[in-house]
């Protein structure tokens, strides 16, 4: 792998959806560690998230990770990075907590005692260990949120993007769950309405209409972002 | 998964599900042949001994048992009445009852003492000689699913409900239904997509 | 087309759809989940699951959604209205038949609605879910009922009547939801009429 496909790169991306447009002329080169994605409703800005790990691809344009292109090889791009959606409810797809982290290790064709190892390893990373034979909808919103991350963070990707983690959470979860996302050794991309998440991030994207508006340290982007909302 | 399952340690809760299951199909079709008071009594007596063996009191079958009873209400007579009230009609009707009894007793004294995942795996052997057709692990992976949706879609049905009450009104079912179909249906794209992140795309 | 699977070509969304369509007729069995007030037919609101399961996924999808909650319920778990579940109710039930009446009657529902879309006038989808949900189920519960009791076939017909009113009441309640849902959320079902002469999938997988 060259020097220069290392990180997130967007070139030239637009999407399209029913005809509208929703990203235009995104050119990106995202290595920080702790970058965070601010924006309206309807930005466009979760759309931009969603293309890091090919959930969402571009109409024009291409984005690579780590040199691999998202559309033609997004099973690759999917172990790079891990994705954190707003609503733990919907990410939660097996009955109990244990199975659904183990999930993402069974699909990847791992040994029953590698799984069980790592899964018991993970559910003890989050403190989710006297939960392991719990229904996961008896579980409450952070600990839900914690069990999605457990999940994501199993697999062991190089990458963590979240879309919004923190909308669903009262104060006190969404502090728990941003410091253990501020706290990760992957890089991490945060969307976000909630600009205290952003604490200690090395850069803040700005996303207005479909476009890049601003695209700098925290202070100055955040200062961007606020004069646009007024 | 606990189902209808009653956790126990007899002869009958430890013997595979296959083999039970085997036992059943051969058992449900000796009862059916049955001609004689005698010996269905005799069955009748063997499954309460069964139930005896597992350690399950016959109550723990009847809500499984009790909606047929009510049936048979309407049966026993109607079945009298087309064979002329004759005393042979009471004795067919009588044998069509114990029948029913037996094989409904026997059928929920699997059920109680499998647990779903046994019964689940003997299935899925089952399945095997149809593994051109069925992919095993995406039939397992639709179960696990379903099971988790459970929960996800009755709260759904609450919320609908709960907001129906806070608006005070009084709306039909297709009012109520709607909303219950069409966020299941966005749970169900954003399930997709978890799955997609997840790494099942193929 | 290889026969490597009925699942194969079902994408992660389907997938999903055919889960939580099996979650929402196992829901519409739990007590209290919807009432149709103080009614003395008796109404389970699971056929209207089924109903639904079949006019708004389609046969395919719809069968499934079926199929996996009938696997749950012969397995074990309380999922039949009531909380019934177990083999006794695919087997020696006088009401064995009605589950594999319902596996019929969604594609039954499923393959009709495929042709009315994507205008899906009223009384034509009213008569394709009368057709699916209501004769082709009883087509085959009825028959199971006067085998099961060994009564004969017009004894059972007419025990079966009872249901007919809630059935009814369910088709109506059906063609009208989906009707709205298909509005909602287009392209859940490919219409018939209009499909393109379908090529052959690019499939590099094995």
């Amino acid at each position: 792998m060259s020097v220069s496909a290392a990180g997130i790169r967007f070139e030239g991306v637009t999407h399209d959806f029913d005809g509208q447009p929703v990203l235009r002329g995104i050119d990106l080169h995202l290595t920080e560690r702790r970058i965070g994605i601010v924006g309206a409703n309807g930005s466009g800005k979760s759309t931009l998230a969603r293309m890091i790990n090919g959930l969402v691809t571009p109409t024009g344009g291409t984005v690579t990770v780590n040199g691999l292109d998202v559309r033609r090889q997004a099973k690759l791009v999917r172990r790079e990075v891990g994705f954190i959606f707003t609503n733990p409810d919907n990410q939660i797809v097996m009955p109990t907590v244990q199975e659904d982290v183990a999930f993402t290790l069974r699909r990847r064709g791992l040994d029953a005692t590698e799984i069980a190892a790592r899964t018991s390893e993970a559910l003890d990373r989050f403190g989710l260990t006297d939960l392991a034979e719990r229904p996961a909808h008896r579980l409450s919103g952070g600990q839900k949120q914690l069990l999605a991350l457990a999940a994501v963070l199993v697999a062991g990707p190089s990458i963590v993007v979240a879309d919004e983690p923190t909308t669903l959470l009262d104060a006190r979860n969404t502090r728990l769950i941003t410091g253990l996302l501020v706290s990760l050794t992957q890089q991490v991309i945060v969307v976000t309405h909630d600009l205290e998440v952003l604490d200690g991030f090395d850069r803040v994207i700005v996303v207005d209409e479909g476009r890049v508006v601003a695209d700098d340290v925290p202070t100055t982007a955040l200062a961007a972002y606020l004069s646009l909302l007024s | 998964m606990i189902g209808l399952y009653r956790p126990g340690t007899s002869l009958l809760h430890r013997a595979p599900a296959l083999l039970k299951l085997g036992l059943l199909a051969v058992a449900m079709v000796l009862v059916g042949l049955v001609a004689d008071p005698l010996v269905l009594a005799g069955e009748l007596a063997a499954v309460v001994l069964l139930y005896a063996l597992a350690g399950i009191p016959p109550t723990a079958a009847w809500p499984q048992i009790g909606p047929i009873l009510w049936i048979l209400l309407f049966a026993v007579p109607v079945q009298v009445l087309v064979a002329g009230g004759s005393v042979e009609g009471w004795t067919t009707a009588g044998l069509m009852a114990g029948r029913l009894l037996v094989a409904v007793a026997l059928a929920a004294l699997f059920t109680l003492t499998t647990t779903v995942t046994a019964v689940l795996e003997a299935f899925q052997i089952l399945l095997r000689p149809f593994h051109r057709w069925v992919d095993a692990d995406r039939v397992g992976l639709l179960v696990a699913l379903t099971i988790r949706c459970i929960p996800l879609v009755a709260e759904i049905v609450r919320e609908v409900l709960d907001a129906r009450r806070a608006r005070g009104a009084q709306g039909s079912v297709v009012a109520l239904a709607v909303p219950v179909v069409v966020r299941s249906l966005y749970a169900a794209d954003a399930i997709g997509e978890a799955l997609a992140a997840r790494g099942l795309d193929d | 087309m290889t026969a490597r699977s009925a699942f194969a070509r079902l994408s992660v969304r389907d997938l999903a759809q055919i889960a939580i369509f099996a979650a929402l007729i196992a829901a519409l069995g739990f007590p209290g989940a919807l009432s149709l007030g103080a009614s003395t037919v008796p109404i389970t609101f699971q056929t209207l699951g089924v109903m639904l399961a079949g006019a708004i996924l389609g046969a395919r999808k719809g069968f499934l959604a079926v199929l996996l909650l009938l696997v749950l319920a012969a397995a074990g778990l309380p999922l039949l209205s009531g909380g019934r579940g177990g083999l006794v109710w695919f087997t020696t039930s006088p009401s064995a038949g009605y589950p594999y009446g319902w596996l019929l009657g969604v594609v039954v529902i499923g393959a009709l609605t495929a042709w009315l879309l994507p205008r899906y006038p009223f009384w034509p989808a009213l008569g394709a879910t009368v057709l699916g949900g209501i004769v082709a189920v009883y087509l085959i519960g009825v028959p199971v009922t006067a085998i099961n009791l060994g009564l004969p076939l017009w004894a059972a017909a007419v025990d079966s009547a009872k249901f007919l009113p809630g059935d009814l009441v369910k088709v109506v309640v059906t063609v009208l939801v989906a009707k709205q849902v298909h509005r909602a959320y287009p392209g859940l079902i490919t219409p018939r009429r209009t499909a393109p002469v379908s090529l052959p999938a690019v499939d590099a997988r094995a």
